[in-house]
């Protein structure tokens, strides 16, 4: 087992992450700290290695440098028996659910119970029950995951990422997609599930406004680094030039509006001089 | 030229690459196969899947391929005054070469293609993933059980065409065509072994089996998490596991009866 | 109830499956030959045995009663040796029994014939046939043929 870990020390701690996928360098430098029993958002613009992130959290990628720390064990570093020991104490909400599709929405909750617990089947069925319940999707247990609409399968999903009673769970953009009434019930929901069961939540979103609105702890990254992180409100107030540009919204400033690249003239200078090859 | 010889390099070195990552996904899988004596409902199931739903068409084409080597054979050994021998030429047809061959091809297709898609689609709607994620370890719940599922399906299904072939040739030959039965049947005991021509066949529809199951598993596993990438991959494993079923069936056709 | 399903099917295809091995054991192939161990091996010289091959039948008045289990050259006698594996209820045969190579049908395989002689005497294992008679070679028989027709 894991050392003891203070109740008020981070529960994830990221320092000098270094990541790159091919050629292209996804994180440079990343340091962050994710304090427990609080919902922490990194936000960043698309293709900011967000969702990256969240799957070398879990184990799934391993970095090229730096360390990550979660609940005290580094990730990288652990066997497949305690890295696996590790993930049922984690849930992880996919954007697009990542619902089994061969199975039923109720065996889908139940398949981590099944798979970890020899529950008897009459304890099983209420402890599903109990969680549909919690995203209240009780009564569509028989459904197919097929047909489902986008927001009940990512409900579905949390009830499933809750069933072994993690102590952190995290969504990678939980908001994306989803109309406003469903956007509202998912908002709801995290914040309902971080509360009643005292778990830590980490979002990763490009969604401002949702995000600022269910955090207790915001994370900006851009470049492959932290640029900023706080309250929401203290991150709006002290804004510097890139976090309002991204909170705002507006379309160039620091970050440019054009992919970097060579000049637009010498582009297409150059498409001409190579046809007279 | 220099640039031919280039991209024929660089297509080599892909080809090997992807083929060491076959190998590293085997040794992996099987390394996982206890799982399937510990819970074998879940290789129950794809034995359904990937066995039990690919019955129909091997029953048909058996019993097709046997009328028309029936039809055949009979034509090429009336020439000569031998239509009595009917039954061996069958027999030996089916159990050594046609059954294990066609069997593997129509599984291919059938069996093969469907595993492919099934865990690209997984793969892609990062079902695989979300597993990992529940600490579930996907080469023993998924993986796994698919390969032996195929594994196990395929001489089964093979035994069976040559079976359905040998009474699809009995109905074309005697029933229609007038060769004695009892010369049928006596004719076909006295040219095929067991040794040598049934369990032969056998083997070989074993080794198709590993190999199909395992090509259609890998590309599963490694098609691109996109809807073309699903596409290729399952053209991929029908395309990759005909050639190798041909291939292999002339280096054991070569090994079984070649120097004996 | 849906995994029983599941497995009552799986059950179906099992039990079809080893039907047809069995089936091919039984009906298509001669493994019921191997099944009958209990065997006496006596030996014959030919001269000449044409195309036989092992596991050929032997029979007598065309009733199979075993089989060739091995053949090869004598160095010694530059003749064929021929083992034939005759199953142990067959036990009358005379000791001056003849073996002939037959063909069956102008393309068939070819076989032993046993032609029983009328010894008190019975074959026992290990015993040699004496009277032996090879298998007409085609070649041979036109040859001749040619010759007599030349001489006459």
């Amino acid at each position: 087992m894991a050392e003891p870990v203070a109740e008020d020390s981070p529960h994830i701690v990221i320092e000098n992450l270094r990541f790159r996928r091919g050629r292209k360098v996804v994180f440079e430098d990343l340091s962050m700290r994710i304090p427990r029993g609080q919902v922490t958002t990194v936000m960043g613009p698309s293709g900011s290695g967000k969702t990256t992130l969240l799957r070398l959290i879990g184990g799934q990628l391993r970095p090229d440098g730096g360390r990550i720390w979660v609940d005290g064990q580094e990730v990288a570093r652990l066997s497949t028996r305690r890295l696996y020991a590790l993930r049922k104490r984690m849930g992880m909400l996919f954007q697009s659910g990542a619902l089994l599709t061969d199975l039923s929405v109720f065996e889908n909750v139940a398949f981590p119970l099944r798979e970890h617990t020899d529950l008897p089947e009459d304890v099983l069925r209420t402890l599903v029950l109990l969680k549909l319940e919690a995203v209240g999707l009780r009564s569509a247990r028989d459904l197919d995951p097929a047909s489902l609409s986008g927001g009940m399968a990512r409900r579905v999903a949390l009830a499933r990422a809750i069933a072994l009673d993690p102590d952190l769970i995290m969504y990678d953009e939980p908001f994306t997609g989803l109309d406003p009434i469903t956007m509202g019930q998912i908002v709801t929901l995290i914040r309902r599930t971080n509360q009643s069961l005292g778990l830590t939540s980490v979002l990763v979103s490009h969604d401002v406004t949702e995000a600022m609105a269910i955090s207790d702890h915001v994370v900006l990254i851009a470049d492959g680094r932290a640029v900023d992180a706080g309250a929401p409100d203290d991150l709006r107030a002290r804004a510097s030039d890139w976090s309002a540009q991204f909170l705002e919204g507006r379309p160039d400033g620091p970050v440019p509006f054009h992919y970097p690249g060579d000049g637009y003239r010498e582009d297409l200078l150059g498409v001409r001089e190579r046809r007279d090859d | 030229m220099i640039d031919a010889i280039a991209s024929l390099g660089r297509s080599s070195l892909n080809a090997l690459v992807v083929f060491g990552r076959a190998f590293l996904f085997l040794l992996q899988v099987l390394a996982s196969l206890d799982i399937v004596i510990r819970r074998f409902g879940l290789t129950v199931v794809q034995i359904y899947s990937v066995g039990v739903r690919s019955l129909l068409i091997i029953i048909v084409s058996g019993l097709f391929v046997g009328m028309v080597l029936g039809y055949q054979g009979y034509i090429t050994l009336v020439n000569f005054g031998a239509a009595e021998a009917l039954g061996g030429v069958v027999a030996l047809s089916l159990v050594r070469e046609l059954g294990p061959v066609v069997t593997a091809l129509l599984f291919a297709g059938r069996a093969g293609s469907a595993l492919t898609a099934e865990l690209g689609l997984m793969k892609t709607t990062e079902q695989l993933s979300a597993m990992e994620m529940m600490a579930v370890n996907p080469y023993r719940r998924i993986f796994a059980p698919r390969f032996v599922a195929g594994f196990l399906s395929m001489p089964l299904l093979a035994a069976i065409f040559s079976a359905v072939g040998v009474m699809g040739g009995y109905i074309v030959g005697v029933g229609m065509l007038g060769v004695d039965s009892g010369a049928y049947f006596s004719q076909m005991q006295s040219v095929t072994d067991w040794n040598e021509d049934v369990l032969s066949g056998v083997i070989k529809s074993i080794v198709f089996g590993f190999v199909v199951t395992w090509i259609a598993v890998f590309q599963g596993f490694n098609a691109m998490p996109t809807s073309e990438g699903i596409s290729r991959a399952t053209t991929q494993t029908v395309v990759v596991s005909s050639l190798a079923i041909l291939g292999l069936d002339f280096i054991l056709t070569g090994l079984m009866f070649g120097a004996g | 109830m849906k995994v029983r399903f599941f497995e009552l099917a799986v059950g179906v295809f099992v039990l079809l499956g080893v039907a047809a091995l069995f089936y091919l054991a039984v009906q298509v192939s001669n493994v019921t030959d191997y099944h009958d161990r209990d065997t006496y091996t006596v030996t014959a010289y030919f001269d000449n045995i044409g195309g036989l091959k092992t596991r050929a039948p032997v029979t007598v008045s065309g009733v199979r009663i075993g089989r060739v289990s091995e053949i090869r050259y004598d160095p010694e006698q530059f003749r064929a040796e021929v083992k034939l594996a005759i199953r142990s209820e067959h036990d009358y045969l005379p000791m001056d029994t003849q073996a002939a190579i037959h063909t069956a049908g102008l393309l068939g395989e070819q076989y032993i014939a046993l032609e029983p002689g009328g010894d008190y005497d019975t074959l026992q294992d290990g015993d040699e046939v004496m009277f032996t008679q090879s298998a007409l070679v085609l070649e041979n028989l036109i040859g001749r043929f040619l010759t007599n027709m030349g001489s006459d």
